[in-house]
């Protein structure tokens, strides 16, 4: 069985807007794809939907098993704790510093102190930003908080990576840098999902590429 | 068990970082809940020193039982050996109509107006002492008496007693009331401030919940906050009765000594102090849980 499987899905938001038309789409263990597209065609729909952020208007979106569009309110939470979720809009806490920021999944778990410290610093490092851990958010520039993003998804190491244009503000140098970090993650065992336009990153990489148009699969 | 415990010692000294965050605030939130317990935690202290009072100083239970005005003496002494032989009745006294007279003008110096009198206006009487000494067992004697032949009249001398005490149950009464509604006052302040603490924090709680966060994660700190908050004002409204007593304490002493009287007014015990913490953190607790109940669930995601 697929890790991550979606059969028919099609996602009508509150205004009307037909996102995603019929989808059909599975995603194994250990894979590493990535969602291309214009913009609008349903990319960030997509990974919301597997992220039980947005229920399916149809089909069914499976993920280990579980079917998330009917998941009960009490399930949701200990699904979302498999994912490492990297927002197209960042969502970091401004009020808190970078480290804090970085332990938010790990206290959510309950996760003991000192080790968890010791595994934010880890991620942090990864992103280059171990020197700015005491640092305020809104003091960092754009691919700074990308990355910072990219720390808090991976510190808890997820089975799952979901990550929304994670390249989207980064100069090629960071970009390759974070590719080859996507990279090992995927090596031992991560299934990574990522929504890009990035073609550099994809040609470096050589993932599966799955192209969506209006909400359509396009090519696979 | 373990890390459900550290989950709530995280949750619990949070909540003390961010009431340290914003001590202006805290500090004003608690004067306001302690105000608003200090009122009717006052008055429950002066009824409970008057009350105390009341018991120091309550008379004999005695009723005087005036025998009618044709009464013969051998009736009255019948009369007298009926009082001595009812149960609940300690001693007897007879005081004949002449002893009473000379009472009277000895106490009162009313000599000449009494002289003026064509005789003896006053009754002889029967002064009893009941066993016991609570207003239903006198009000029972008193009504048993009364229908006696040749009683005139009972009278129950310890009335003032029974007064304070129905005073003191009226007070009760008024600070159970005032309690109620500064109870409500406080749960409503515990309400609003959490409300406002979850707008401020929505950002916050919004990434918790799309990160995995549980209902109960995101409650825990708001709740401790609630109880926490209301146990400070509960102890802020303990000290705030504590240095009125001992100012209070201050002034009467000089008065105390005077008339020799033994005049101080003794703050709660400690089984009550401690009950009156765990009441204002209940009832923050209950603030902030109608709070999270009403305002978080407006943040879901999904
Ligand atoms: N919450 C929403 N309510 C209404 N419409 C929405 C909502 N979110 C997205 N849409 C619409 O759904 C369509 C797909 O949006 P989506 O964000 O999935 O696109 P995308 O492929 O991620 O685009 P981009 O590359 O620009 O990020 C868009 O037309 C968008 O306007
Ligand atoms: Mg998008």
């Amino acid at each position: 069985m697929s890790q991550i499987a979606l059969s028919s899905v099609s996602k009508r938001y509150p205004g009307g807007h037909q996102a995603l038309n019929g989808v059909s789409l599975a995603i194994e263990a250990g894979e590493m794809a990535f969602i291309t597209g214009p913009s609008g065609a349903g990319k960030s729909t997509l990974l919301k939907l597997i992220a039980a952020i947005e229920r399916p208007s149809a089909g069914s979106v499976v993920v280990n098993g579980q079917n998330v569009g009917t998941l009960r309110a009490q399930g949701i939470p200990f699904l979302r704790r498999n994912f490492g979720l990297v927002f197209q809009d960042h969502k970091l806490l401004f009020d808190r510093s970078v480290f804090d920021n970085v332990m938010l999944p790990l206290e959510i778990t309950g996760f003991d102190r000192r080790e968890g410290a010791r595994r934010a610093r880890a991620a942090l490092d990864k992103v280059g930003l171990l020197h700015k851990e005491k640092a305020r958010p809104i003091t960092l520039s754009g691919g700074e908080q990308q990355r910072l993003c990219i720390a808090r998804a991976i510190v808890h190491r997820p089975a799952i990576l979901l990550a929304d244009e994670p390249t989207g503000n980064l100069d090629a140098g960071y970009a390759a840098d974070i590719g080859e970090l996507f990279r090992d993650f995927n090596r031992v065992g991560v299934t990574v999902v990522l929504a890009t336009h990035d073609m550099q990153l994809a040609a470096r990489l050589q993932p599966r590429l799955i192209e969506i148009r209006s909400g359509r699969v396009h090519h696979d | 068990m373990t890390s459900w415990l550290a989950a709530h010692r995280r949750a619990c000294t949070g909540t003390l970082a961010r009431l340290l965050r914003a001590p202006l605030a805290s500090l004003f939130n608690i004067a306001v809940i302690g105000t608003a317990l200090a009122l009717p935690l006052g008055f429950y202290v002066i009824l409970a020193n008057l009350q105390e009072l009341a018991r120091d100083y309550s008379p004999q239970p005695q009723l005087s039982v005036f025998l009618a005005p044709e009464a013969t003496a051998a009736e009255a002494r019948a009369l007298g050996e009926r009082l001595k032989a009812r149960s609940g009745v300690s001693a007897s006294r007879f005081v004949p109509r002449a002893e009473a007279l000379e009472t009277l003008k000895s106490r009162t110096g009313l000599d000449d107006i009494i002289a003026g009198l064509p005789g003896n206006p006053l009754p002889d009487a029967w002064v009893i002492t009941a066993a016991g000494a609570d207003a239903a067992t006198l009000d029972a004697l008193r009504g048993e008496f009364q229908q006696w032949p040749k009683v005139a009249e009972v009278h129950v001398d310890s009335e003032w007693a029974r007064r304070l005490d129905q005073l003191l149950a009226l007070g009760r009464h008024a600070v159970l009331l005032l309690a109620t509604a500064l109870a409500f006052a406080l749960v409503a302040v515990t309400f609003n401030t959490i409300r406002l603490q979850i707008l401020t924090q929505r950002d916050e709680i919004e990434v918790a919940k799309l990160i995995g966060a549980t209902d109960g994660w995101i409650r825990r700190p708001f709740l401790y906050f609630g109880a926490i908050t209301g146990a400070a004002g509960g102890g802020a409204a303990w000290l705030m009765i504590w240095g009125v007593l001992a100012l209070f304490n201050d002034r009467l002493q000089p008065l105390a000594s005077l008339y020799g009287l033994p005049l101080r007014l003794t703050h709660l015990n400690g089984s009550d102090s401690i009950t009156l913490l765990f009441f204002a953190a209940a009832l923050g607790w209950f603030g902030a849980w109608l709070s999270v109940r009403r305002h978080l669930g407006t943040y879901n995601p999904s």
